[in-house]
């Protein structure tokens, strides 16, 4: 009893402290996360438009070809889930693409036009800290974007329900498309991605910190003439499929795709235990941490150019 | 405690020496002017001041070291680093929106009352806004910090006379408050004469001249000398002598005023004739046997 009225005082006090601390810190990255999306307006408009663009693409499909589709009827019933899963599955790969895209190149951008048009000078006069803006900006290719991209693909799924597009057209039975599993399936999908291609972005904010011009070639040139060295040197393509591996590496150490062809990912063909356990994986996330730090550090002496 | 002490300070790029062992001590509630010509190494100065670069030597500022405490330093140091800094594609509701989102001590309703004195707009961008406008949008946000020392590094350059003026004018009448610390270059000097309390010159990464205003204006007396008396005033070894109208103006440093009054009209110099007046020497003495 004394114990408990001992300690009971004492913990609102703690959690309080503890809040302020997180409070503290979780502020200026909120907003500092804002300021991104108010200069980089693509973040949003990019994924919109690719929705837009399919959702377009779709309607004017369904009304040109709404005859030639009866032949779904005569598919058998995998085909015909498939027939029917696909342009959903295809709207949402469009966006998510759309996002990666946007993502790259937000990041090589991100910490050379701060340094090219000044500004850098009015950000480090206010108490962010180097490393807190470095995350700000990674958290765009690594949290926002994934989430925009989610929230569009789900939002025109949904206009896809209700446009003609379904893929199929009238006369066949309609079957409605499980989207409750492919939302599963997208948040699944875009998490481990954004794991997965983490040193990749980290990568391109490295150079976008440290190059004083063209940060784009900087970026690309040196791993292809890496891989070209290598080639001509010893004869072999390791660091090319290493590239290859990290691009798009993700797929086959995040699903179990076994029946080849069959493109449609359902909740059987997750393998979180086997992405988890993937060296890549984990090798990835130390050197996009390496990456993320050197920008930082690289930003802390990063002068107007 | 001072607020920024430095003890040997030095920069090196490369071959360019930038700061050549600067000592400094500059109080609390002061407003330093720190002159010089360019690349005497004022920016290199203040840079190592607000923990934009590294440096040898010691240096505190506000009993923090600028580089490896700079996060908590940022939170009581304020800078305007040079003109137009400010995004251009930021509008003026998002920097206040911004600026009281990271800043503790940001004062929003402050900044809102210095803009409604101005013609700026909530909803402009920055990119919308004339040089002049830009300024006094940056001097509005930073005015609202309640920060112990203000930098600012050539804050009126390509600013008309009406602006400069009024740049002052506010930044002493609505935020200085005799706690607060100031330091400021400029290369318009005359305009800051009336401003400040404490006056440096840094030429080649040295101080060549510190002082209070009190200090040089006892210091330091211009005399527009009568014809006749021109021999016996030169014969008091001038630091400086220039023609204005035919009429000589000699320039002493250390001098007996009642001394000079006899020979013509005294008055206190302005700090761009002992400016001129300081680095011609330099530069004589840099290079001996050239013409004065």
């Amino acid at each position: 009893m004394t114990t408990e009225s001992n300690v009971a005082p004492e913990t609102p006090l703690e959690t309080t402290a503890v809040a302020t601390a997180a409070l503290s810190a979780t502020r200026p990255l909120y907003w500092s996360v804002r300021r991104e999306l108010w200069e980089n307006r693509s973040i949003y408009i990019a994924p919109l438009a690719a929705a837009a663009v399919v959702l377009f693409g779709f309607t004017v499909h369904a009304l040109v070809r709404a005859s030639r589709t009866r032949t779904v009827r005569a598919l058998d019933p995998a085909q015909q889930y498939a027939a029917i899963v696909m342009p959903y599955s295809m709207a949402a790969t469009m966006i998510m693409v759309t996002a990666l895209v946007v993502g790259a190149f937000y990041c090589v951008d991100a910490l050379y036009s701060e340094r090219r048009d000044r500004s850098i000078l009015f950000w480090k006069s206010l108490p962010v800290s180097d490393l807190m803006a470095v995350l700000s900006k990674a958290s765009i290719p690594l949290v926002v974007l994934p989430l925009i991209a989610f929230a569009a693909s789900v939002a025109t799924q949904l206009a896809m329900l209700v446009l003609p597009v379904r893929g199929v057209g009238t006369g066949m039975q309609w079957t409605a498309p499980p989207l409750l599993e492919m939302w599963f399936v997208m948040i699944y999908g875009l998490t481990v991605h954004a794991l997965w291609h983490a040193p990749l972005y980290g990568w391109l904010l490295l150079v976008s910190a440290w190059a004083r011009r063209t940060p784009l070639l900087w970026a690309v040139l040196p791993p292809v003439a890496l891989g070209v060295v290598e080639r001509i040197v010893f004869q072999t393509s390791h660091f090319a499929s290493l590239m290859r591996y990290r691009v798009a590496g993700a797929m086959t150490e995040a699903f179990d795709l076994k029946p080849k062809g069959g493109a449609m990912i359902r909740l059987t063909q997750l393998d979180p235990l086997g992405f988890l356990t993937s060296p890549g994986l984990w090798v990835g996330l130390l050197f996009a941490a390496a990456f993320l730090a050197a920008a930082a550090r690289l930003r802390r002496r990063g002068e107007p150019i | 405690m001072p607020c920024i002490e430095a003890r040997g300070l030095r920069k090196v790029f490369g071959t360019t020496i930038a700061l050549d062992g600067v000592d400094l001590r500059v109080e609390e509630g002061r407003i330093l002017g720190l002159i010089g010509p360019n690349g005497a190494g004022k920016t290199t100065a203040l840079n190592a001041i607000l923990g934009l670069t590294t440096f040898q030597g010691e240096l505190k500022v506000l009993g923090r070291d600028p580089w490896t405490e700079r996060d908590q330093l940022m939170r009581d140091v304020c800078f305007i680093a040079d003109v137009a800094v400010l995004p251009r594609w930021m509008r003026v509701s998002q920097a206040l929106d911004y600026v009281a989102g990271v800043h503790p001590r940001f004062d929003r309703p402050k900044a809102e009352g210095f803009l409604a004195k101005t013609a700026i707009k909530c909803g402009s961008k920055v990119r919308e806004l004339s040089k002049g406008m830009v300024t006094q949008l940056h001097l509005a946000l930073v005015m609202a910090i309640d920060a112990s020392l203000l930098v600012l590094d050539e804050p009126t350059l390509g600013l008309d006379i009406l602006y400069r003026k009024q740049f002052y004018d506010s930044l002493l009448n609505d935020y200085f408050d005799r706690t607060r610390t100031i330091v400021v270059t400029t290369h318009q000097v005359e305009e800051i004469q009336h401003v400040l309390t404490d006056l440096m010159f840094i030429d080649r990464g040295r101080i060549v001249l510190e002082c209070s205003m009190e200090e040089f204006e006892s210091r330091y007396l211009e005399v527009m000398v009568h014809p006749e008396h021109v021999a016996a005033a030169r014969a008091l070894q001038p630091i400086h002598e220039r023609q204005v109208f035919g009429r000589s103006i000699l320039l002493f440093d250390q001098a007996d005023r009642h001394q000079l009054t006899a020979l013509g009209d005294v008055r206190t110099p302005s700090i761009a004739d002992v400016f001129v007046a300081v680095m011609g020497n330099r530069v004589a003495e840099a290079a001996p046997g050239a013409a004065r």
